[in-house]
């Protein structure tokens, strides 16, 4: 295999949904259990560490590593499906755009730039606080901010696709519009579709993180790798040790991402592969 | 500089802004939770919450609230914050040069990392160095500048405390400033210990949100370079004599700089919006904090503030580069 990046980066990805999947048997400690003894308890590699607790406890004497494998489902999760439905709705404009061109391009591509003026991250803050914290709510802010990402590139390779001799062919042979655009310009966008899909899935996961870490996202009972940073945020004189592993899932995780988008940019596109 | 092309450039940004304003107040009139209900102390009767609606304009209909709104703030007037009891474009504008300083040093920061690992990578092509800042570049890219910021806490300022993680400026020193550039200030009147100690608040903050852009301005810079070098000027410079630095800076980089600044002209929009979390990590004195703060307090004026100055930022970010790209290349200055 010549792309060693699609291996790293599928790892990081497996890894990441068998430790979702399995959390129930992985997690050593019930997440919510507290155990006000045994608060901010350091790691294992610190002195004073209890070998009950690899990572140590936060204040309310929480197992770290348990709260930590629990949050990889909340990860997880708005990866997949807000990434899933942004690539959907982004894909869906962004071709209609792209190749009916005329006022439906006009008003897509208006609504692009009015998007483009909006900071992603207050506009995203602002939309958990209108719709209500939770994970839904999450996922619905992540899809109405990403779906330019899609948009925006899809709209370019129809535009692109519009131009070549096999459309020229399809209108020839008297194909309809909508068959032309679901039948062969479809087809024709799904590498970069997916290469799309690969990196939002990296971003989906830090603007969760983000909305933890400002105490927007779902309840403090479920834990995420946004709310540790948080919670460690506030005691990172008396216990840094609770933003480092969640900080470190966070990187692997986005570093992995974005090595099997890369990866994939480069195996699907045959220009590059030549 | 074309005057027309500028104009109609203007006059696109109107439309956007309009657009921005509509959902702007469209999406913080469905905000769940009276904001009234916040200000008001328990125990306070029907009578006095009717007459704040009535203060506040809350009671009209939602049309004429809006068509109120816009009215009042074509002409600067973004109301009064709800949290803070004061005008909100006076609060915006109090704030407004602390974020605009602080992406300014992260602009001039990322220009500085990105250029220089971009010509390193070209002077040492197929050699060492053009691996190592590859290598950079990759992990400065896949990582977001919230990642950046918290790792930089954690290392530099608690493992290893070298430096300033919250604020502008120690607030215990009591230091004065006639304006709000406390920078631009303190460098204008010469007081340089002053500036040395706003810098060194400024450095991480501004660091975690140059890496991003300065991966971008370095990958760009690489790719564009690379094609410039195989130009038959720089074969005519390099049969001259002239040294490989000389060739790469005085002949190469200017015509290699257009699609850079193309190119990276999106992140850098990316960079003024990510002011917002990074200035709430840090606890810097920004826009961006204030707009965390005020989407948490429900301060609805504020927040609409705020999200349109943003807007108006943005705008004029693209109309800057769009500027530096006509400056750059002759094709577009007349064409």
């Amino acid at each position: 295999m010549a792309e060693p990046r699609i291996w790293a980066g599928g790892a990081v990805l497996a890894t990441l949904v068998a430790v979702a999947l399995l959390a129930p048997w992985l997690a050593p400690h019930d997440p919510l259990a507290q155990d006000l003894l045994a608060g901010q308890l350091p790691p294992f590699w610190l002195a004073g560490a209890d070998p009950l607790y690899p990572l140590g406890t936060d204040s309310l004497g929480r197992d770290l590593l348990s709260r930590l494998i629990y949050g990889a489902r909340v990860a997880l999760t708005v990866a997949v499906v807000a990434s899933a439905l942004a690539a959907l709705l982004g894909t869906a404009l962004g071709l209609v755009a792209g190749w009916f061109g005329g006022w439906a391009d006009m008003a897509i591509s208006r609504l692009i730039d009015i998007w483009m003026a909006f900071p992603p991250v207050l506009l995203s803050i602002v939309l958990v606080a209108v719709i209500g914290a939770g994970l839904p709510a999450v996922i619905i802010a992540i899809v109405i901010v990403d779906w330019t990402r899609f948009a925006r590139v899809i709209r370019a390779e129809a535009i692109q696709q519009r131009g070549r001799d096999y459309i020229t062919s399809a209108v020839t042979i008297g194909l309809g519009r909508w068959a032309i655009l679901l039948r062969e310009i479809l087809p024709n966008v799904l590498p970069l579709l997916l290469v799309l899909l690969t990196l939002e899935m990296g971003v989906a996961v830090i603007v969760e993180a983000i909305l933890s870490f400002v105490g927007l996202s779902v309840s403090s009972d479920s834990p995420t790798w946004g709310g540790l940073i948080a919670e460690g945020r506030q005691y990172i004189h008396q216990a840094w040790w609770v933003m480092v592993a969640p900080i470190c899932c966070l990187i692997v995780v986005v570093v992995g991402l974005n090595a099997l988008g890369d990866g994939l940019k480069n195996a699907l596109d045959p220009v590059l592969r030549r | 500089m074309n005057a027309t092309y500028l104009a109609r450039r203007l006059l696109l940004a109107i439309p956007t802004l309009a657009g921005v304003a509509v959902i702007v107040f469209v999406l913080l009139r469905v905000v769940p939770g009276d904001p009234i209900a916040m200000m008001i102390p328990p125990g306070a009767g029907e009578d006095d919450i009717e007459r704040l609606r009535a203060l506040y304009g809350l009671d009209l209909p939602i049309w004429q609230q809006f068509l109120a709104w816009l009215g009042d703030v074509a002409v600067g007037d973004f109301g009064t914050s709800i949290s803070l009891r004061q005008n909100v474009l006076g609060l915006v504008l109090s704030r407004l040069p602390a974020t605009l300083e602080l992406a300014a040093v992260a602009m001039l920061l990322a220009l500085a990392i990105g250029l220089t690992l971009g010509l390193v990578a070209t002077r040492w092509r197929g050699h060492w160095p053009e691996a190592g800042t590859d290598g950079i570049v990759g992990l400065a890219l896949a990582v977001p500048d919230f990642l950046w910021a918290l790792v930089f806490v954690l290392l530099l300022g608690v493992a290893w405390p070298v430096l300033p993680i919250s604020g502008r400026l120690d607030p215990r020193l009591g230091l004065e400033f006639t304006t709000s550039f406390y920078l631009i200030e303190s460098l204008v009147t010469g007081r340089f210990a002053v500036a040395g100690m706003l810098l060194s608040h400024l450095l991480l903050p501004a660091t975690a949100l140059a890496l991003p852009l300065a991966s971008v301005i370095a990958r760009v810079l690489k790719t564009s370079m690379a094609e410039v070098m195989g130009e038959d000027y720089i074969l005519m410079a390099r049969v001259k004599g002239f040294g490989a630095w000389r060739v790469i800076l005085g002949e190469a980089l200017r015509n290699a700089l257009i699609p850079t600044v193309t190119l990276s002209g999106v992140q850098f929009t990316f960079l003024v919006g990510g002011t917002v979390l990074i200035e709430r990590i840090f606890s810097y004195p920004g826009i961006g904090n204030m707009a965390i703060g005020a989407v948490i307090e429900r301060d609805l004026p504020l927040i609409q503030g705020l999200i349109l100055t943003f807007a108006v930022l943005f705008i004029a970010v693209n109309l800057i580069i769009d500027m530096a790209m006509v400056w750059l290349d002759p094709r577009v200055r007349h064409g």
